[in-house]
Parts: structure tokens; sequence; C-alpha cells
């Protein structure tokens, strides 16, 4: 009998609808999934990502950014800046994306308990850290200071600024932003993110950092904590390169010897120290 | 509590000048005196002779600059320990933006002269001053030069020094 | 050569005819037989099903650069170092459809390719180049994830190995510790030997598989001589290799990620792929999407790809890797460094294409020893 090989479900988009689509800033924008057949849950781990598919136009890879604890909505938050995600700014409720994944490393947040944790984001890197911040905040009593810190490029471009607002009100966590230019009409701050790092007010002994955003701004956010006392096998980061097949065959989002989309996109600094610093990997 | 309690309390726990030994911290607070700017104030205008310097005890402060028919571009914000102001220590002493209190603001002013003739006398002081001020200067440059790289900005739009 | 386990039979000697026992015994039995054959004045793997398609007498000539074909008017079969590619394509397809999809109202249905799994024997593979097929299988089948295509291949081939008993200019198999003498992996084996104008083959089995092709042979039982000469003859095909690659290149490279010799070499690789368009163990592919002119199906391909290419690397508004030193990098260090820290072994078998196919002459075992001289010290 002939054989016949069957590929694995990582391999294969599966059916989604677009329940929800939400304009977050200019070119950035939300989409709520849910299945298009039956009611499967989507269990993920803060940090992972999708592959999202446009029938007939392609695939990207979108990092998660919805709530582990409400596996009944998967969430994305999209930056057009291709032609994928160009065409999935112009979805509506009722459109149908293909899903692969969960995929990828994720953040240390089980790891974390006890310590302080120091989140850092820049533009639209806010969005795979926000899985992590629903997760601790759901489970607050187990971390010490809470410290998230949000850079954006004007204060129009401040992505969840509603929800940043929510979880400044609250008095168990510090949520401090900056934007890198203003005008007279905005109160907050202005400067580069690493400029909030020291008024963090967290341990730096006994800190867990998160950082995600530009990788330049990574560069930078790690030096700082460095400075700062953190020890570097407790910085982690979320790395972008370009992954096509997820699954650790095609090649492409290779750096160094890691594959991102396997054992990132969330490395330990520790794990990425001596090539961090090397150009063009 | 009076003012030469305030700042001598204020400098112990400044980040920038808390490690200056106490005959320094004697020195530098003999050119001092306590602020109050309220919200929306100037504390001082770009191109101005640097006549003062500041440490923030309490409040923020904007640096500004101003382009006719624009609102007022923010290039930096400091708080609470952040210094106000390098000119004072740089020839030709000349401010280079506005500085504007953004909210209810209470500073130790120095008198930048005094500051200034103090370092000169005291070299070792002077030494102790720029040591403690010129990393101010530098990562304030590397923020500013950052920050003109747009690095959030889309990235086939960004400015030259990103392609 | 590996002594014959207790379960395996004494090695057996056949002759030309006996070998087409062989390819019509595998034929019969529902493979497709892949071998080397003279087409277009290369020495290239193809189907065959004739002994006679095999390429008698021809030898090859290789060098940086530098490939030319030549009728040495003998009668061995096996006379020539390493074919231009290996056989990563059969395993591994150049092309290849993952999916199809039809539109469905607002979306769209999977249809899975059901094609059915081609049945390869692989006659005459090198040890260099079983031991690639051995990295491959680390890489499309381990612990996290298995490529299904890949592994059903790969499961049904049987592989019928040749000791090489001649090396090419440009093979480093010994340094690399992956030739001339077939390792592990085989079903049967052949050793080439002896009277130029007819000689003897002398096969061993391996395997279970290789066991019951091996059973309908003939021949005649290897005598202690011939095992003796043909021992000799892969032997010296050990002292004909030139080239070596540093034993310490995974270290060399990871220490020397920054090094001037990167943008030197740049200079002068064009960025073809060709190196990693014929190395038996390159396995990065693209994945793309395309649809039909009306939208009503679309698809899923997969194509061989290379870290050569400016885009391979791209991310929204550039490549990481823009400088062609950058790239040549990311293979050099990948095959020789990255790939332990991947699969646990070198990613290179010493094969030594990519130094014959490069079109200027490049040299993966120079390069190597270009930084690790630039080091100092004693070597």
């Amino acid at each position: 009998m002939a054989v016949t090989a069957t590929l694995p479900e990582t391999m294969v988009p599966r059916p989604y609808l677009v329940d929800r689509v939400t304009a977050d800033v200019s070119d950035t924008f939300t989409l709520v999934l849910k299945p298009q057949y039956g009611t499967e849950q989507f269990a993920f781990r803060p940090g992972q990502f999708n592959m999202l598919y446009l029938y007939g136009v392609g695939e990207v890879p979108i990092s998660i950014s919805g709530d582990p604890n409400d596996p009944q909505r998967l969430v994305h938050t999209v930056r057009a800046l291709g032609t994928v995600t160009a065409a999935m700014q112009k979805l509506k409720r009722g459109s149908v994306v293909g899903v692969r994944g969960p995929f990828g490393s994720s953040w240390p947040i089980d790891q974390a308990e006890g310590a302080d944790i120091v989140i850092i984001a820049g533009g639209v890197g806010l969005a795979p850290l926000r899985p992590a911040i629903y997760a601790i905040l759901a489970r607050r009593e187990r971390y010490g200071r809470f410290v998230i810190l949000y850079g954006a490029r004007s204060p129009k471009d401040i992505l969840f600024s509603r929800q940043l607002e929510r979880w400044r009100s609250r008095l168990d966590t510090f949520v401090d932003v900056t934007v890198d230019r203003a005008t007279g009409a905005w109160h907050g701050n202005v400067g580069v993110v690493t400029g909030l790092i020291g008024h963090g007010g967290f341990d730096a002994d006994h800190t867990v950092a998160m950082i995600c955003g530009p990788e330049l701004m990574i560069r930078y956010g790690v030096l700082t904590l460095i400075d700062r006392g953190v020890r570097t096998n407790n910085i982690y980061v979320s790395m972008e390169r370009n992954m096509k097949c997820a699954v650790g065959f095609c090649g492409h989002c290779q750096w160094g010897g890691n594959f991102v989309c396997r054992d990132g996109p969330v490395f330990s600094f520790d794990q990425i120290a001596d090539i961090f610093q090397v150009r063009e990997l | 509590m009076n003012v030469n309690d305030a700042i001598g309390r204020s400098l112990a726990g400044n980040p920038v000048f808390a490690s200056l030994s106490e005959p320094h911290k004697e020195l530098i607070a003999g050119c001092a005196s306590l602020k109050v700017f309220q919200a929306g104030d100037i504390i001082y205008r770009e191109g101005q002779p640097a006549d003062q310097f500041y440490l923030i005890r309490h409040g923020r402060v904007g640096l500004e600059t101003y382009v006719p028919g624009r609102a007022p571009i923010i290039v930096d914000t400091l708080r609470e320990g952040d210094p106000v102001g390098w000119s004072w220590l740089i020839p030709p002493y000349r401010t280079h933006f506005d500085a504007r209190a953004l909210e209810l603001t209470r500073v130790i002013e120095f008198d930048a002269a005094c500051l200034r003739r103090k370092m000169e006398e005291d070299q070792a002081f002077g030494f102790a001053v720029y040591q403690r001020m010129t990393p101010i200067i530098a990562s304030r440059l590397a923020a500013a030069r950052r920050q003109m790289i747009d690095l959030y900005g889309r990235p086939n739009e960004r400015g030259v020094a990103w392609r | 050569m590996k002594p014959a386990g207790s379960t395996d039979p004494l090695p057996a000697i056949i002759d030309k005819g006996g070998l087409q026992v062989l390819i019509d015994a595998l034929i019969g039995g529902g493979f497709t037989v892949i071998a080397p054959r003279l087409t277009d004045g290369v020495i290239a793997l193809d189907t065959i099903t004739s002994v006679d398609h095999l390429p008698a007498g021809a030898t090859d000539e290789q060098e940086a650069g530098y490939y030319r074909v030549h009728d040495g008017g003998g009668g061995r079969l096996f006379d020539y170092a390493t074919t231009p590619q290996g056989w990563k394509r059969y395993l591994y397809p150049p092309e290849e459809r993952l999916w199809q999809a039809k539109r469905e109202g607002a979306g769209f249905a999977i249809v899975e390719e059901r094609a059915p799994v081609p049945r390869y024997a692989f006659l005459g593979v090198r040890a260099c180049d079983l031991r690639a097929i051995g990295i491959l299988d680390a890489v499309f089948d381990h612990g996290r994830s298995a490529e299904p295509r890949y592994v059903a291949r790969r499961d049904q081939a049987l592989i019928i190995g040749v000791n090489c008993t001649r090396a090419g200019s440009t093979c480093f198999c010994t340094s690399m510790g992956t030739g001339p003498a077939v390792g592990t992996g085989a079903d049967l084996v052949l050793t080439e030997f002896g009277d130029d104008a007819a000689p003897a083959l002398l096969v061993e089995a391996r395997s279970p598989a290789g066991r019951k092709v091996f059973a309908r042979l003939g021949g005649r039982q290897a005598a202690a001589e011939d095992i003796e000469a043909a021992d000799a003859a892969v032997a010296k095909a050990a002292t004909m290799v030139t080239r070596h690659m540093a034993t310490d290149a995974a270290a060399i490279l990871k220490r020397n990620l920054e090094h001037r010799e990167w943008a030197k070499v740049a200079q002068r690789c064009l960025g073809c792929a060709n190196c990693t368009l014929v190395c038996p163990t390159c396995f990065c592919g693209s994945v793309e999407d395309t649809t039909d002119l009306t939208g009503a199906t679309a698809a899923r391909w997969r194509r061989w790809d290379s870290c050569f290419t400016s885009d391979f690397s791209y991310i929204h508004g550039g490549s990481i890797r823009r400088s062609g030193a950058s790239r040549y990098r990311q293979w050099m260090t990948h095959k020789l460094s990255h790939w332990w820290q991947q699969f646990g072994s070198s990613g290179c078998v010493g094969c030594g294409r990519c130094i014959t196919w490069c079109p200027v002459g490049i040299d993966i075992t120079e390069q190597v020893r270009r930084i690790k001289d630039s080091e100092g010290g004693p070597h």
C-alpha cells in the first residue's frame, strides 16, 4: 500500500473568525479571533506567537497580546508594516484568518515569583508583554514591586493607553510612560524609556526584567539594567527575526545558534550575551 | 526645619551629589537657596546667561524649545533628583532650552557664579563637581541622539541615522 | 572497513552482472533506483534501471571552481568522487507543495497533499553523503518536531553505500571523520577493487533490509584476500585526500564572529548561493503562499532557499544581514560552528562540493585556516 504523509497541526493553518477589530494607534490594530468551527480554547504562554495566514496573501508571525487566563478570545495586536499586515488592517468582523501556533518560548512568569518585576516596552513591543502583565496582575500577591515602563514615539502613539492608565491607578503597580517627542499639550515625560529605569524603585538584586521593543531599545535597556545591578540571568528579551515556518525547519530566523521561532522569541540575556552585540548576525 | 537643614537633607538624598564629601557638600550648600515654582512658571529661557543651576527636590520640569506657529516642543522632562541645566558649567555659560515647571516644583537653586568661583579656588572640589555632572551631560547627549533616531517610527520612514 | 556484525553474513563478491541482479531485485521490490549517471557532461544522480546506466570508466577532476569528467576507458563503475549534488533533493525536494486551500465563503478549506511517498533505493552513496543524510535526519526529525514528508521518504529509503577508492582534490572527509569508508546507516555497502578492466565488487550487508536483498544476490563468498584488497583500496583513498579542515573549526569561528576575513572573502564571494545548493546538508527553505488568478485556490510551497540571498533575513523595513560579509559568515559559522549548538554535530561532512562549485573557488578549509592563522599561537 502506498505510504502518504500527513502534515502536523503546526504546519497547517486552522481557520479563525475575526470577532472584533480595534484600531489602537495610527498603524496598529487589535484582532480578536475565535475558532470558525468548534469551541476550541486557545491555550498559550505569555510571550508566544502565532503565524497568521491571510488567504491568498501570505503569512506573518504575530505575538499573542491577549489574556492567557481568557483562552476563549485569541487576541493579536498587529502593526501594518508589510503587505500581509496591511491587508489584515482591512479585515472586518466575520473575516477569516488562518492560525498556526502557539510557537516559541515565553516570559518567565512562574520563575519570577517572589521577585520584583520590571517590564520595559517600546512602541508596539508592549503587545507581546501584555499577556505577561495580565498573568502577573492575576496573581499579583506572588510578586514584589511591579514596574511597567513604556516608551512611545509621541503621545498619540501610546498603545493601550487606557489600560496603562488603569494599571497606573492600581496601588500595587508602578506605571511610567515617556515619549520621544511631544508638544506643550503633553503633561507626561519626554525622553528615552531607559531614562525611566532609575525612577522605578525596584530592588535590582531581586528583580526579573522583561524587555520588548525595537532592538536598539532592547540593547540600551539591557545595558542600563546591568548598570543598575540587575543580574544578567534575570533579564529577558523578546527578539524579532524572519520567522517563516515557525517550527525550526526553514532556517530563516536563525540568530547565532538559535532558531528564534523555537528557542525564542523570549531569551534570557545569559543565553545570548555572546551574540547580542554582534552586528548583522 | 530651617533652610540649611532642608538643603543639607536634599543634598544627602540626591542621586548626583550624595556622594560628595561633607566639606564639599558644605561648599556647594554655601551657594544654595530654596525655591518653589508654580506649574507653568518659566524657570529660565533659552539663550540667557546660565546664572543659576537647580536640583529638583519635588516636581517635574520640562525642557522646551519654541518654533513660531507651533506649540512648544518638549525635548526632555526632568524630575525629582535630576539637575536642571548644565550650561552654567561650560562656557559660554548660556542656556540652550527653555525650562518650565510642569507642576508645583520645589528646587534647590544654586548661584552659578558662586559655584564656579569655589570650583576655581578649590580644584579638588571643582573636579568632584565635574565628575558628577559630566555623566549627566553624556547621558542626556546619548538620549537625545537616540530620540533623534526615531526608533519607533515606521522602518521605511525613519531618519537618516537609522537607515 | 567495519567488521561484519554477528548477524551479518560474510561479504560476497559480485561483478557487473551481479549488480544488475541487485538493481532488478530493487525495482521488483517497488523501489525507484537512484544512482550516479553521466548526464550533460557531469556525473549526476538520476533514476536508473540498468547497470549500464552507471558511468563505467568515467572519472572526474575536481578543483576549486573546476569540474571535468574524463573517460578513463576502464570498467570501474564508481571511480570518481562526489556528484555535483547529494541525495538531499530526493529526501527534501527543491520545491514541494505543502498544502492547497480552496476559497470557501469568507474563508478557506485546506486540502492536504495526498501524493504517495516515493520509495527510493539510493545506489552508490558515498561515506560523506551518508553522513549528510544522518545530519538531515537530525534536522528534520528530532525530539521537538518532525517533518513528516522527510521522515516518510527516509523511512522507506534503502541505502547502498559505496566506499571511496579514490579521493577528489576538493575532498576533506578524513579531517571531518566522515570517510572514505562508509559508516553507519547503510543497508548494503559496496567496495570496488581489483582489475581496472573488470573490477570486482565486494558487498556487505549491514541491516535487516540489506540482508534481505543480499540473500538474492548470488556471487561468491569473499575470500580473506578479497577483503584485504578492498580494504587496501579504501585505505589508499584516504591517503589521496589533500585538503583538511582545522579540527577546532567550531571554536575558532565562535570566537571570531568579528574578523576582517569576513569582509575580505566577501570581496570575492558573488553571493550566488551555489555552495548552499550543492551542500548535502544545507536545509534552509522558503515558505511561499500563492494563489491562482481567480483566487479560487491557494497553495503553500516550500522551496530551497539560501542564506546568501539578501531577503533571507528580511524583517519589516530591511534585512538583518545587509552585507555580503555577514551572509558569508552566516553560512560558514552555521555550517561549522552553530550547527553543534543546534544538532550536536558539525553541519559539514567534508564532501568538498562547495569548493568545487564555487565560481570563484572559495575554499572553506582555507577560510577557516586564515582565521585560525590570524590568531597566532601554536598550530
